[in-house]
């Protein structure tokens, strides 16, 4: 039998304001473990002023193959972003 | 290098898809964990990344064998600081290794019935001090060379473990250097464990890139694939000219009376090592290789009840909360 | 005798003692990311060793410092408890001492951290942050072992019963810890007992496990009467470099 722990993704918030951004992963037997092991293993230099753990098999996440569907549709959109409309120089800053 | 030799798998697959694949690296595409990849892809980086994982933690064992015994609480705490980043290290890349589908305790198994190698170098004794000071020197010097152009291999796992690698170990060949400085300014005996360090750990370092890119077969198939970036011979070579000016700094003799400067080429001509030596390390018959592993064998075996609690307790704790609810 | 100089000798003594055995585990311990827990613990201990030797060292005005102390002091010279010298075993027994120490620690330096001497204040209020997470880790730990599988309860109840004994002498109250008081420096250890036979308690029961029936309680370590024979053996490893090299730089 497998005593092997679970496998954790570990999401660091680098400073006060900013996003948790995925650091990397580590094995733990249940949350409280792997948080502390987040802060030792991924805290060491200073990194973090925010932790969560995430256990990897309750990461839903979208397929490879279907990339097509998924993504290429938004590229047709243009207009969602604010360079599409073109507003005279004399209007200002806008 | 920290994952030498490593044969890569011939692959039976679709040549379209196979194409299709190369066109992605070619085109510097990062393959991700779910991507569809060569199966010969696939167990090359096992083998290769799961290599350079066992060899961080073995590589564990030399330096740690100075832990104790550090002659001053500064030096104790950089070292015992650069140790534990390789395990720090050894954990990111099994981390990696594992998004292909292999356990971390799998790769482990591998590692102590000796199907899967670790680096020859570590299979060296630390005798002296001075060889904490060789070893951040050297072999983290010559690990460095190796791990920075793999920051933009094509597997995107490994490609951002060894991001992180290299910006923490940055510190470790300076560390390394320090310690080496202390020693050659220092008196008589010092200077004379620094050479002697030197003198045990020059060829050792050499070998780590590998053999002769004449008698490397297994190059061409992982350049194509962007999971090995230089040739051996182009990485030793650019070791070989960035070391020798620091061992001058320090006054120290680089062991080998064939070392010259080549005008034409503009680098150093130098004396390959030992091959019969290499191979015999790479076979099992190096000085440390019994040793490390019993020691990992060890560690592995005294802890086994410790992990098998660990994960008890979790699950009784989870159920306990489930009861309660 | 100059009693804050004894004073901060057994808190330097006890930091470089158990951050010693501590490191021992760097290359071996059950997981890796334990491995790496380890190293942070000892890493965090051999910090508050440079601050208290280093003070400890002023103090004495000798011109001597942190390493002098810890490198060229011999056994009956160091005031370091007993429990924290003498070998870790297993992975049970040096996560249990650590326990031990911690659930000492974490009132004691947050009662220092109001001492009268700004400099004790400051080196404990730092100490505190890190002994205070080393608490947790290693109360949790123990309690995750003593509650995992019969070995493993079995393992933690036999560190328990070892280290037991060596536990009392933690809240000493001799003529230092006396003159410590006075001073406005620092309570005496022994005021510490009850705060830490609740955490003890709790811990305990949490881990499944029994709180021995002695009150026996060695002594010899903190005022360096009598060591164990143990503590002979880590120096002879650690002050190796700087015995066999007298007056050598590294």
């Amino acid at each position: 039998m497998s005593n092997e722990w679970p496998l954790w993704e570990i999401f660091i918030r680098g400073q006060h304001g900013m996003s948790h951004r995925h650091v990397g992963s580590l094995h733990a037997a249940d949350a409280e473990h792997a948080m502390k092991n987040a802060r030792d293993v991924y805290t060491r230099r200073n990194e973090g002023v925010s932790i969560w753990v995430v256990e990897a098999e309750k990461i839903t996440a979208s397929s490879p193959s279907a990339k097509g569907p998924m993504y290429d549709p938004s590229r047709g959109k243009v207009y969602r972003h604010p360079t599409f409309y073109d507003i005279p120089d004399d209007v200002g800053k806008m | 290098m920290y994952a030498q030799m490593v044969k890569s798998e011939a692959t039976k697959d679709d040549p379209e898809q196979l194409a299709a694949f190369q066109a992605r690296v070619d085109a510097d595409e990062k393959i991700e964990p779910k991507d569809w990849m060569p199966e010969g892809y696939r167990k090359t980086l096992i083998r290769q990344i799961g290599q350079h994982a066992h060899s961080e933690i073995v590589g564990q064992l030399p330096e740690g064998n100075w832990i104790t015994r550090a002659p001053t609480l500064e030096r104790k705490a950089n070292l015992l600081a650069k140790v534990q980043d390789e395990a720090g290290h050894g954990l990111y890349l099994y981390c990696a290794a594992e998004t292909l589908g292999v356990s971390r305790d799998e790769l482990t198994e591998m590692l102590l019935n000796g199907q899967m190698k670790y680096s020859s170098i570590f299979n060296y004794p630390t005798l002296t001090w001075a060889d904490m000071g060789a070893v951040g020197w050297l072999v983290d010097g010559a690990a460095i060379m190796n791990q920075v152009p793999l920051q933009r291999t094509s597997y995107g796992p490994y490609a951002r473990a060894m991001v992180r690698v290299c910006k923490e170990e940055s510190f470790h060949q300076r560390q390394g250097f320090h310690v080496m400085m202390a020693m050659a300014n220092g008196t008589a005996d010092q200077k004379r464990m620094a050479q002697d360090a030197l003198n045990r750990f020059w060829f050792p370092a050499l070998m780590m890139f590998g053999p002769s890119d004449k008698d490397s077969v297994h190059s061409s198939q992982s350049m194509a694939w962007k999971i090995k970036m230089n040739t051996n011979d182009e990485l030793r070579q650019k070791f070989v000219d960035e070391t020798v000016p620091q061992a001058e700094y320090l006054g120290l003799t680089i062991p080998d009376e064939k070392l010259t400067w080549n005008e034409d080429t503009k680098e150093y001509d130098f004396t390959e090592p030992n091959w019969d030596e290499f191979f015999d390390v790479i076979s099992g018959n190096g000085p440390c290789n019994v040793d490390r592993i019993n020691m990992r064998q060890k560690a592995w075996d005294d802890g086994a009840w410790v992990r098998e609690a660990m994960i008890e307790h979790a699950e009784k704790k989870a159920a306990r909360k489930l009861a309660a609810e | 005798m100059d009693h804050l100089f004894e004073f901060l000798l057994r808190q330097g003594d006890n930091a470089l003692v158990l951050g010693h055995r501590t490191s021992e585990w760097c290359g071996v311990a059950p997981a890796l990311e334990e491995d790496i827990a380890l190293a942070n613990t000892a890493l965090d201990l051999i910090g508050q060793t440079q601050l208290w030797l280093g003070y400890a060292a002023e103090v004495e005005g000798k011109g001597r410092s942190a390493n002098d102390l810890a490198y060229l002091r011999d056994v009956y010279d160091f005031r370091n408890a007993l429990m924290l010298e003498v070998p870790n075993n297993d992975f049970g027994r040096t996560l249990m001492r650590q326990f031990l120490f911690d659930a000492f620690q974490v009132p004691w330096l947050t009662a220092l951290s109001a001492s009268s001497d700004e400099r004790v204040a400051g080196i404990a209020a730092k100490s505190l942050k890190e002994a205070t997470y080393h608490l947790e880790r290693s109360s949790e730990t123990v309690i995750a072992l003593g509650d995992g599988t019969d070995e493993s309860n079995r393992r933690m109840q036999d560190a328990l019963d070892y280290l037991w004994p060596y536990a009392g002498e933690l809240f000493g109250q001799d003529a230092t810890d006396q003159a410590m008081q006075d001073a406005g420096v620092a309570p005496v250890p022994a005021s510490m007992r009850s705060v830490w036979d609740t955490q003890i308690e709790q811990t305990l029961s949490a881990a499944c496990l029994s709180r021995p029936d002695t009150s026996f309680a060695h002594s010899g370590g903190c005022n360096g009467s009598r060591h164990t024979e143990h503590l002979g053996h880590m120096l002879a490893v650690m002050q190796t470099l700087q015995r066999s090299y007298p007056g050598a730089v590294w």
